[in-house]
């Protein structure tokens, strides 16, 4: 088997070793729904997925292009109403994990998925929070996703859609939310945490393609590492398999 | 009930837009995915309405066509992307070069499931945990706080949002309009009950015993509606559990479509206004229907009786 792959399948891969059995995941699409459903093929059978639709316990039997796609209903442990999805599962607190993506994520895992430059005047009219600031507020845990670049980790995104540990100035508990954030952000050299105490992000592991100056480069503020620096492994064949094979042969997401 | 009251209500969709739409009205046509009513947004085009608040969870290809047909003055919504294939390029500039301009208001789908839930018990706002530390208050003066009168705590609180008219797609109704769903059920029952109209639009005309026979399944009551449209296909290029699938070929095809302003309005001028009706729309579209007939998974059945 060969040891080549790709940034987007080297990151679900991870992100899909993030997860837990038997955890309650909230799935977003793009990279999240790759990672949550190779996850149920390995180490994860038991994974519960929700989507914002109002499936529960899906049980997708083809890659979803969206979070509403009819696979999600068919077999699935329960199909309610977005209400239901948001009051009793999301702000009732029954979801263990909340997996985001953006534009940009700053210093402190605030996320921006609105607009680049001003909000009147966007040079870039992002989507717009969807389910977002929400997941980022009642998850117990959120997992970011994103490609490391300097234009996509500023120092401070351009408007916070979705808070992470400090939003101009105030901490969560201040802001008196619940979950406890963004805690991993997956990106496709490293894996940043963010650090107890200062609730800012630091760089907790590498690639095995990737280097501590080649990481600080891609960040807009001076990244500082954790005293001990992980390394993360390469996806592994059977990891890649699945990947091309069962979970996205189609290649919709993965490059 | 004699039988000209309960035949009344089902007429065709140019005469249900034509009394429900008007310009200015504040519209929805709900659907989060699943059962989108492009026909009764593509009639709405064809009928120029002008100057419409369009509100929506997620504005989809649905409300990028009627932004590029010039339909709309204002959008309401809270997400605003083609999932997994692109952006809302009429959309897009429309905010961003105000080409043609373009009022926003701007919400999380949890804010907007919360207007219509307000908007459907009549109350002047809803309570929600949301929005501490993001800067979507500052953009938008309508999410507000509100302090529990029991607790002391500070919430978030958004205005309650009652539309002139609400359009739903459904799998099966009556002639009365009593509209069951299955599959995902997005937010249709709150903006329903939420608005002053509200018209059913549905794949299948079914006798009442069929919805009497399976009353768990009813999404909207008859009471609450006022036109029934039957309309087959009428999703397309969303979809109805157990009819059609989502046509994610289109979706994907959406994105050059909408970032070309040429290219979308011959989109416009041929399966828009070169057709009369959504039978015509289908009929320019062959193998379009046996490319997406939906498998067949019955489900299980229960019993009623006591």
């Amino acid at each position: 088997m060969g040891s080549e792959y790709s940034p987007q399948e080297m990151m679900a891969c991870v992100a899909a070793r993030e997860l837990r059995d038997g955890e309650v995941v909230f799935v977003g699409i793009g990279l999240p729904n790759l990672a949550c459903n190779l996850a149920r093929a390995l180490h994860a059978p038991n994974l519960t997925l929700i989507y914002e639709s109002g499936a529960v316990g899906a049980v997708p039997e083809r890659l979803p292009l969206s979070i509403g796609d009819p696979t999600l209903v068919t077999g699935s442990l329960m199909v309610c109403s977005m209400a239901d999805v948001f009051q009793c599962f999301l702000q009732g607190g029954r979801i263990e994990v909340g997996f985001l993506g953006g534009a940009q994520i700053d210093r402190w895992g605030n996320i921006n998925t609105t607009v680049i430059g001003s909000y009147d005047k966007p040079q870039v009219r992002l989507p717009g929070s969807g389910g977002a600031a929400e997941i980022a507020a009642h998850a117990k845990r959120t997992v970011l996703v994103s490609m490391l670049s300097p234009r996509a980790f500023p120092e401070a995104v351009d408007f916070i859609t979705s808070p992470g540990h400090k939003c101009r100035g105030k901490s969560r508990t201040e802001l008196g939310m619940s979950g406890s954030g963004p805690v991993t952000v997956i990106t496709d050299h490293a894996i940043l945490e963010v650090e107890e105490g200062t609730g800012e992000l630091v760089l907790a592991a590498l690639y095995p393609t990737s280097t501590e100056s080649g990481v600080r480069e891609r960040v807009g503020w001076e990244l500082r590492s954790n005293p001990s620096l992980a390394s993360v492994a390469a996806p592994t064949a059977h990891e890649l398999e699945l990947l091309r094979t069962v979970i996205d042969p189609n290649r919709r997401f993965l490059a | 009930m004699n039988a000209p009251a309960t035949t009344a209500k089902v007429v065709s969709m140019r005469d249900a837009i034509a009394a429900n739409v008007h310009d200015g009205d504040t519209v929805v046509i709900e659907g989060f995915t699943h059962l989108i009513c492009f026909a009764a947004a593509h009639e709405i085009i064809r009928q120029r309405r002008r100057d419409l608040t369009l509100c929506r969870l997620t504005p989809d290809l649905v409300y990028d066509q009627m932004i590029a047909a010039g339909c709309a003055r204002k959008l309401v919504f809270s997400w605003a992307g083609n999932p997994g294939a692109g952006s809302l390029h009429a959309f897009r500039r429309a905010v961003e070069r105000g080409d043609p301009p373009l009022e926003i208001e701007e919400y999380s789908h949890f804010g907007m499931v919360s207007r219509f839930s307000a908007g459907a018990a009549r109350l002047p706002f809803w309570p929600m945990r949301s929005y501490a530390g993001t800067d979507l208050p500052t953009a938008n003066a309508n999410i507000r706080t509100v302090l529990c009168p029991f607790t002391g705590e500070r919430l978030a609180a958004v205005p309650a949002l009652n539309p002139d008219v609400t359009i739903v797609h459904v799998q099966r109704a009556d002639a009365q309009g009593n509209a069951q769903v299955w599959g995902l059920l997005g937010v249709q029952k709150e903006a329903a009950f939420a608005s002053q109209r509200v018209v059913v639009v549905t794949e299948e005309l079914v006798d009442e015993s069929v919805i009497r026979g399976d009353p768990n399944r009813t999404l909207i009551p008859g009471m609450i509606v006022d036109a029934v449209v039957v309309e087959p296909w009428g999703a397309h290029p969303s979809f109805a559990q157990g009819h059609y699938d989502r046509d994610n070929d289109f979706y994907v095809a959406w994105e050059p479509i909408s970032r070309d302003p040429a290219k979308l309005r011959a989109y416009l001028a041929e399966f828009v206004f070169g057709v009369a009706d959504r039978a015509e729309y289908c009929a320019l579209q062959p193998g379009l229907q046996d490319r997406l007939r939906a498998t067949e998974r019955m489900s299980g059945r229960v019993n009623y009786g006591f």
